[in-house]
């Protein structure tokens, strides 16, 4: 990264989750570790959560998801970044989503699956030494 | 077509991918920003800016989210740009302005963007400033630009708006205070937010004395105005107070034009009139024949021959 480009992320809550504790202790220890954290509350849209995503210019989406709703809901939001452009964002998917269920993620472009009670360092760990890779 | 020459033309053409692309360069890298901004230049000036300062909590956000509903009525298009701190010992910030403008998000006609200081005071401000500018060249008709009223910084920043709101919401605490410290020279409308709650007239009433306070007289008195951000109530009021406000400013603003044009005039007019009167007078007495006489014959400059004369006329 360059010095005066910050490491920015939106964590975003698809579906009608009823909490949001999870997503804002990961907000929080992105935060801590120095990256810009754009935050927008639960029961976000696909095309919200990527239409905010474009405004920021965000470089990480994190998707946090307790309802089960992941496999109707993440392939229409990989669907609208491919619309708008917006590949080279890095999405990762966090919550409780079920083993079987990565691969077919995986096959639509999330990068990575967190499951519940993952160690926040982990994840500070991931986003950071995939920013390092892009430049 | 370079990078940046595509990001120009897209924020001409309103096209939010760039505008996006645009902000970032206007806060990480100061050297394309400057390139960035004398493009779009002449392209601005087009916009109304306001800015919304007060503390945090005091409704700011839910405030704006009404406020660009209404102008959205009024077939208004409108950027939002929403300054939070960033955390003095990690460098990271939390940018939660967005979670009271969710269903802004996928209006064509809204632009919102959050934005953190760095802990650049001065950078910050300069990032705001342009990433208005950027705001104005896409078109946006109306730019509200949101800080938390503390400190110097953030009264920089919210000086890049033509009317700022300085809000303020019973059961802040002290927080009143902080108004006190700075901000409130710069209020051109005082918003009291959460009239909802019992509290609210008091807190009018704080704010009414400390104008009497300040008892200079003043062409625009700042009005303090109610609000409900929650359900709107005393948007509308606002906004009409807000168009006041920028009527009064269009009035101030050709009203010093005029007294400039007509310092000019007169300026003008009394050159021509004193020299074609002193000219005269030193004709009629013979001394200016007499001093031409000698400057062709390189007695004296033309310079000094003048002030020689004048001296003589103006005793
Ligand atoms: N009772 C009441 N609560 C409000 C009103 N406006 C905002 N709030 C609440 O005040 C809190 C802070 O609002 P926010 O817009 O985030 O404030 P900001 O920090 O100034 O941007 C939120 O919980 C809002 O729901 C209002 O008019 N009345
Ligand atoms: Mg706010």
């Amino acid at each position: 990264m360059q010095s005066g480009k910050k490491i920015r992320v939106l964590i975003a809550k698809p579906g009608l989750d009823s909490h949001d504790r999870g997503a804002k202790i990961v907000a929080r220890a992105l935060r801590d570790a120095g990256m810009e954290v754009i935050y927008t509350g639960l029961r976000q849209t696909p095309e919200q959560i990527v239409e905010t995503a474009l405004q920021e210019d965000v470089d990480v989406i994190g998707l946090s998801i307790l309802s089960g709703a992941h496999l109707a809901l993440f392939p229409r939001i990989m669907e609208l970044l491919r619309q708008k452009g917006l590949t080279d964002v890095l999405v990762f998917a966090g919550g409780i989503i079920p083993e079987e269920d990565i691969p077919e993620l995986k096959k639509i472009g999330i990068k990575e699956v967190f499951g519940p009670g993952t160690p926040t360092e982990m994840i500070i760990k991931y986003v950071l030494e995939n920013m390092q890779k892009r430049t | 077509m370079s990078k940046i020459d595509e990001i120009i033309n897209g924020v001409l053409a309103g096209n939010r991918r760039k505008i996006a692309k645009a902000i970032t360069i206007a806060e990480s890298s100061p050297e394309e920003a400057k390139n960035l901004i004398a493009s779009i230049y002449p392209h601005t000036g087009k916009a109304q800016i306001i800015g919304l300062t007060g503390p945090g909590g005091a409704g700011k956000s839910t405030l704006i989210e009404k406020m660009v509903r209404e102008y959205r009525r009024r077939g208004k298009t409108v950027g939002v740009i929403a300054v939070d701190p960033t955390s003095p010992f990690t460098g990271g910030a939390f940018l939660g302005d967005r979670i009271r403008m969710q269903e802004l998000s996928t209006d064509e006609g809204v632009f919102i963007r959050s934005m953190a200081t760095r802990n650049n005071p001065g950078g910050i401000a300069k990032a705001t400033k342009d990433a208005v500018k950027i705001l104005d060249a896409a078109g946006k008709d109306v730019i509200i630009v949101e800080t938390v009223g503390a400190g110097q910084s953030e009264v920089e920043i919210i000086k890049v708006a033509q009317t700022i709101i300085v809000i303020h919401a019973p059961g802040l605490g002290d927080e009143i205070q902080a108004i006190k410290a700075g901000i409130m020279e710069i209020a051109d409308i005082f918003v009291v937010n959460k009239a909802d709650r019992e509290n609210a007239d008091k807190a009018v009433m704080d704010i009414q004395a400390m104008l009497q306070l300040d008892n200079k007289e003043k062409p625009w008195t700042p009005p303090i105005i109610k609000t409900v951000a929650l359900t709107g109530e005393g948007v509308p009021k606002l906004i009409e107070k807000i168009e006041e406000h920028w009527q009064f400013l269009k009035k101030e603003l050709l009203h010093k034009r005029s007294l400039e044009k007509a310092e000019a005039e007169l300026i003008e007019a009394i050159k021509e009139k004193v020299t074609s009167s002193i000219i005269e007078k030193l004709k009629r007495e013979k001394r200016f024949e007499k001093v031409l006489q000698q400057i062709v014959e390189r007695e004296i400059d033309p310079a000094s021959a003048a002030e020689k004369l004048l001296n003589q006329e103006l005793e």
